[in-house]
């Protein structure tokens, strides 16, 4: 017979399990979510959903692609030579330029009248190209077959413009370099900060001022992170423009310190733990040697322990990325290749962040963000990975 | 650079009075007790300890020998709470002294431990490390090669001195740190059990290195192994619950001990 008590445990023991289970499927769930929404921008055209591109019927150019597009409607392509057309300049015609081209003239209501306004107007220009809803599009006018996004297009790209039109530039390239630029500083600035603290904390300090230290660097983890953004705006952003002389202070390396200085208490926290499991016989080892208590320190505690530490600031760094606002307030966010430490950056978790709330839900922009938070998972997995790696490559030896 | 120059200097004297004391003595103990906090883990000891002899210490766990090898080169001062009381000298110099240099003290007083520490670096710059800490950085080649030639390792490692020393076997690692520990050319040499975490193969290799080294070094071995002790020691001491029960000369405590615990714990160990 079972006793109530032995009944109880098999209840918990249930209960934990199910649990286990549920937040597995969860996580997987979310995961697959992420994907099956990301993975859709490679299934449409960079522009809007119901917008197709036309040519006149006389103009025998039928096939042009998304780059030589934007080429022409951002005016770096001027003849349709080019892509085997006649010897005739490019005129173009896409929502943007209908006040241009239809100037004055009354619309209808709900564009009632548009079609045939377009469509007069179009009648005669061999050499118009028209992006636009297909039910406006100018009579006889041929549509040409739009390709959809490409990944080479989405991870080799180097213009992150989502709301350009006719079409959307989404290349994450330069968004991609941002984050690792400031995770790379604050790396960078975190570690050795981090190995100061904890051989200080650890090795250095007495019971007391630990006592009243260790509380403090709790404190510090507890902070919600655009306080951290506050702190980075109103002090560090205006040092840095002061320090190097810039027009502007948010930089990469703004980022780099806030990011760095927001993932410290859990990077000092787990230093610690590091150099606390050098084992004792081995600093004993080298006072043993003569070596006094820093030589001891920098030639046999902080190598020991400096793999630990490593993989605890790419850990801290790598989450800290992926979650923090504080970052998106001291970068100034321009989405552009970044040469130096000194130039405007974006990360990841900052243009999802700003700009999910503009889009669509389903739209081709609301895809790409979706698709930047799938990289922004995989590059957290291999921040994971490289951790795992440090550590397992110095208990291998 | 000034510093060290007087410290040497202060050696050179010291080194003098010692040869003016008549006296061999090395180390020497008087009514030496030792502290944990309320504890006391040394009672009264008073040895005296000559110089190129290897003297074993015995004695059921916990009795206080690594204590007493402890003191010896003052690693218990990194315990907090520890107290030591009475007199140690090391050529007629107390040890305890307020105006001693600790590091020049444990550069003269190399230690062995129970399990081989070698640090996570190369074979070379584990030999080179306590050279490198105290300035003895001229001929360190020459000198990291004979150090390890004198603990019998050179034959196995000269090919790969840049391989890191976790890479070695245990009694590999051990002479390593013996080669370490002699490359300083301390006077003194402390043991901790050096062959109980080792084969037997690599434990008699160990031996027979300490047999060699007496030749220039004072050595003090604690060892659980009754056949070691007789083998390798001139002198032994019994510990009995922080007490120094016996001490004299190793063939005469392992023939005709003056103490009934002595003999009991010999036998016992024997048995
Ligand atoms: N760090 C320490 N703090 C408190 N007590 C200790 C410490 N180290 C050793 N002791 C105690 O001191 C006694 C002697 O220890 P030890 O010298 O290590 O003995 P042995 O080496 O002979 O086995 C034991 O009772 C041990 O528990
Ligand atoms: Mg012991």
């Amino acid at each position: 017979m079972m006793t109530r008590k032995k009944i109880f445990e098999k209840i918990i023991e249930a209960v934990i399990y199910a649990s286990g289970t549920a937040t597995t499927i969860v996580v997987l769930l979310i995961v697959f979510f992420l994907f099956r929404e990301g993975l859709g921008l490679f299934r449409q055209a960079p522009m809007q959903k119901t917008y197709t591109v036309a040519v006149h019927p006389q103009n025998p150019v039928r096939q042009l692609s998304i780059d030589q597009l934007k080429a022409i409607f951002s005016k770096k392509e001027k003849n349709w030579k080019t892509f085997g057309g006649k010897d005739q300049s490019i005129e173009t015609f896409s929502s943007e330029d209908i006040e241009k081209h239809l100037k004055g003239q009354d619309l209808g209501e709900a564009f009632s009248k548009l079609k045939g306004l377009v469509t007069t107007y179009a009648q005669n220009k061999e050499n118009l190209v028209v992006v636009m809803p297909k039910k406006f599009m100018p009579n006889k006018f041929v549509p040409i077959p739009t390709e959809h996004m490409s990944i080479g297009a989405f991870f080799g790209g180097k213009e992150w413009r989502p709301t350009s039109e006719p079409i959307h530039s989404f290349g994450v390239l330069p968004i991609i370099a941002g984050t690792l630029l400031v995770c790379f500083g604050a790396l960078l600035f975190a570690i050795p900060t981090a190995i100061i603290a904890a051989i200080y904390l650890v090795e250095i300090a007495n019971k007391k001022v630990r006592n009243i230290i260790n509380p403090f660097i709790e404190l510090l983890a507890g902070i919600p992170s655009v306080i951290y953004g506050f702190f980075g705006l109103v002090v560090i952003v205006p040092f840095i423009q002061k320090t190097f002389a810039l027009d502007m202070g948010e930089t990469a390396l703004a980022g780099s310190i806030i990011l760095g200085i927001i993932s410290l208490p859990t990077i000092i926290t787990i230093s610690e733990d590091a150099i606390r499991s050098v084992p004792r016989e081995l600093k004993e080892a080298s006072f043993a040697l003569g070596a006094n208590h820093l030589q001891t320190i920098f030639k046999v505690i902080v190598p020991y322990a400096l793999s630990g530490i490593v993989s605890a600031a790419i850990l801290g760094v790598g989450r800290t990325v992926g979650e923090t606002m504080a970052v998106l307030m001291v970068t100034g966010n321009a989405a552009q290749m970044p040469s130096s430490f000194l130039d405007s950056v974006r990360v990841i978790t900052s243009t999802v962040a700003a700009e999910l709330g503009e889009t669509a839900q389903g739209g081709i922009h609301y895809r790409a963000l979706f698709m930047l938070a799938c990289v922004l998972f995989i590059l957290t997995f291999w921040f994971n990975l490289l951790a795992e790696w440090i550590v397992a490559k110095k208990t291998q030896k | 650079m000034s510093s060290q120059n007087s410290l040497s200097d202060q050696n050179l004297s010291l080194d003098e009075t010692a040869k003016n004391m008549t006296s061999e003595a090395k180390i020497i103990t008087r009514n030496l007790d030792f502290f944990y906090g309320d504890f006391q883990a040394l009672k009264n000891i008073n040895t005296q300890i000559d110089a190129h002899t290897v003297t074993a210490l015995i004695g059921p766990s916990g009795c206080g020998k690594s204590t007493y090898l402890r003191v010896l080169n003052r690693m218990n001062d990194l315990i907090e709470g520890a107290k030591v009381k009475g007199e140690v000298l090391i050529d007629g110099q107390n040890i305890y002294d307020k105006k001693l240099d600790i590091n020049e003290l444990r550069k003269n007083v190399g230690m062995v431990f129970q399990k081989p520490t070698p640090f996570p670096k190369s074979i070379f710059e584990n030999v080179a490390y306590g050279l490198r800490v105290n300035g003895m950085t001229e001929n360190i080649k020459e000198r990291v090669e004979k150090s390890l030639q004198q603990a019998a390792l050179w034959n196995e490692v000269k090919d790969h001195l840049k391989k890191s020393a976790l890479g070695l076997s245990g009694g590999q690692q051990q002479r390593l740190c013996i080669a370490r520990t002699i490359a300083i050319q301390p006077d003194i040499i402390l043991m901790d059990e050096p062959t109980s975490a080792l084969d037997p193969i690599s434990a008699s290799q160990i031996e027979d290195l300490i047999m060699e080294l007496k030749e220039r070094f004072t050595i003090i071995i604690v060892t659980h192994n009754m056949q070691q002790a007789r083998r390798v020691s001139d002198k032994t001491a019994f510990f009995y619950l922080g007490d120094l029960e016996e001490y004299d000369e190793t063939p005469k405590i392992f023939e005709s001990p003056a103490s009934e615990k002595t003999q009991n714990y010999i036998r016992g160990k024997f048995g």
